[in-house]
């Protein structure tokens, strides 16, 4: 680990800071690559929670910074309001249990409408790429 | 390639006192049922960090995954 002054870390903060839902993910939320992006994709449109979606596969790095900022080992990572909320796992259990709707501030299914959509984040030339799930 | 043997075995050596349940046979995709008194008031980010922790460096690479669920130890009657 250096000193200097990261880029990509830079980006991926910013990316938690701006948007209030977002999973870093393997894939994307249509074509997910691994089973447990896939159930975490899965559980938030089950809930119809907006969401901002980062495939980490693109560039390794990304991973690695990821990690290093949340000092979680794993993908995927769910961020709610600029916190670590859980993995795969741990969002799994919070969905049954009515937490994840809960910690979103979202009704349970059939309960109403979504929360309102996070602000659209400008990622112009970015090398995140930032896939804005607006369901 | 790990064993479930091998990661209960580390778990419950880390972890003094905790009990850990591991499945899977293909030596890269494990889940593991952990009960372990040091999750005692912590939230369910920290318990499973206190896992993970245990194979720091390990988990993504020769540990491709490890499922987890953690649980404070029930409290036992007099």
């Amino acid at each position: 680990m250096s000193d200097e002054t990261n880029p990509l870390r830079e980006e991926i903060k910013k990316a938690i800071a701006e948007n209030e839902v977002i999973l870093f993910m393997k894939g994307t939320p249509d074509q997910p690559m691994c089973g447990y992006s896939a159930r975490t994709a899965a559980a938030l449109q089950a809930l119809g929670a907006p969401f901002a979606a980062v495939d980490i596969l693109p560039d390794p790095r990304i991973r690695q910074e990821l990690s290093a900022l949340s000092n979680w080992p794993t993908i995927p990572q769910l961020f709610v309001k600029g916190e670590l909320i859980g993995g795969a796992d741990i969002v799994a259990e919070m969905y049954e249990s009515g937490e994840l709707a809960e910690v979103l501030g979202i009704e349970q299914p059939d309960g109403g409408a979504p929360a309102e959509a996070p602000a659209a984040p400008s990622q112009d030339g970015a090398r995140l790429s930032i896939d804005n799930r607006l369901d | 390639m790990a064993t479930k043997e091998e990661l209960k075995q580390r778990i419950e050596a880390a972890l003094p006192g905790a009990r850990a349940e591991v499945s899977g046979d293909d030596g890269h995709h494990f889940e593991a049922v952990v009960v372990a008194p040091q999750f005692e008031g912590l939230s369910r980010i920290a318990q499973h960090r206190l896992v993970y922790d245990v194979f720091a460096g390990e988990l993504g690479g020769r540990i491709h995954a490890l499922s987890l669920q953690t649980k404070v130890p029930a409290r036992t009657s007099p």
